[in-house]
């Protein structure tokens, strides 16, 4: 399992070889860094929020949501296109039966697009290690107990997908506008270690 | 290799073997009885890219186990996404 890698040797390497494209005029000062940021940008749980209230709203679009979430999340202006290739998303709903929550055990993959940089606590080694072995304690750690006759399905990113929860929506929300029901939807939520 | 020969519903085996270097394969999924519940396209082999390799595509599945399975103990379920060459049929006797 990979850890920390601010302090390894490959870090150090990665520093020599960008320190050498530079030297030589291949790579201008910077330029990964701003590749970095136009990566981010436009990155935030807020646009995973928004497919979630759309989802709630509109049963069509949840139902193609979850049959090719690809598709489905350029019908609100969404992609997962943003990096060199565009990444299977797929999602997957909680239900009074089962509850789903995101990990990934051999690094820390994540829709970046739709979810903006990931939490420290996702690239921990105790999360990442222990959520496959004992879902229901640590999503109790979280604050998330949940009903005894709730299963629970861990998704590891372990390859090329990524993968998004979509929340049940909170009882007693009827009344909310889909702008509303948004603002509802955390990060947490979208990773599967809260509720909504 | 890479003819997508595992349908959703079949019962697939896991590598149990301990590769020299890179693989998505998690050590607590070796060796391991599950299902396939879905097909995830298909991307070159990241144990032979991470050797500096150009593979072809090859199918890659969400294979569902469950947690008694992998650690002996759990009710719930962990579904890992894996490359079509880590995994082997389970022969149903019907």
């Amino acid at each position: 399992m990979s850890g920390d890698h601010s302090s390894s040797v490959i870090s150090a390497e990665v520093r020599h070889v960008e320190a050498l494209l530079e030297a030589r005029g291949l790579l201008d000062a910077g330029e990964i860094d701003t590749r970095i940021d136009e990566f981010l940008a436009g990155g935030t749980p807020a646009n995973g929020a928004r497919i979630v209230a759309r989802a709630w709203v509109d049963p069509g679009f949840a139902a193609r949501l979850l049959a090719d979430a690809n598709a489905a999340i350029r019908e609100v202006g969404l992609s997962m296109a943003g990096g060199l290739q565009e990444q299977r998303l797929k999602v997957v709903a909680n239900t009074e039966q089962q509850h789903n929550v995101v990990v990934c055990t051999l690094c820390s993959c994540y829709p970046i697009a739709l979810l903006g940089p990931s939490p420290s606590w996702y690239k921990s080694e105790a999360y990442r290690s222990r959520v496959v072995r004992d879902p229901r304690g640590v999503l109790a750690e979280f604050g998330l107990e949940l009903p005894a006759g709730t299963s629970i399905a861990v998704w590891d990113a372990s390859a090329e997908s990524r993968y998004m929860v979509l929340p049940r929506r909170p009882e007693g929300t009827g009344s909310l506008s889909e702008e509303e029901l948004a603002a509802l939807v955390t990060r947490k939520g979208l990773i599967g270690t809260a509720a909504v | 290799m890479g003819t997508d020969r595992f349908t959703p519903g079949d019962r697939v085996r896991t590598r149990a073997t301990d590769p020299a270097g890179h693989t998505r394969l998690p050590r607590y999924a070796r060796g391991a009885a599950g299902v396939v519940v879905e097909r995830a396209g298909r991307h070159p082999l990241a144990d032979d890219r991470a050797h500096g390799l150009s593979p072809q595509p090859q199918a890659v599945y969400h294979v569902q186990f469950p947690a008694a399975e992998l650690f002996g103990a759990g009710d719930h379920t962990v579904t890992v996404e894996l490359w079509e060459d880590y995994l082997t049929p389970i022969e149903e006797s019907s």
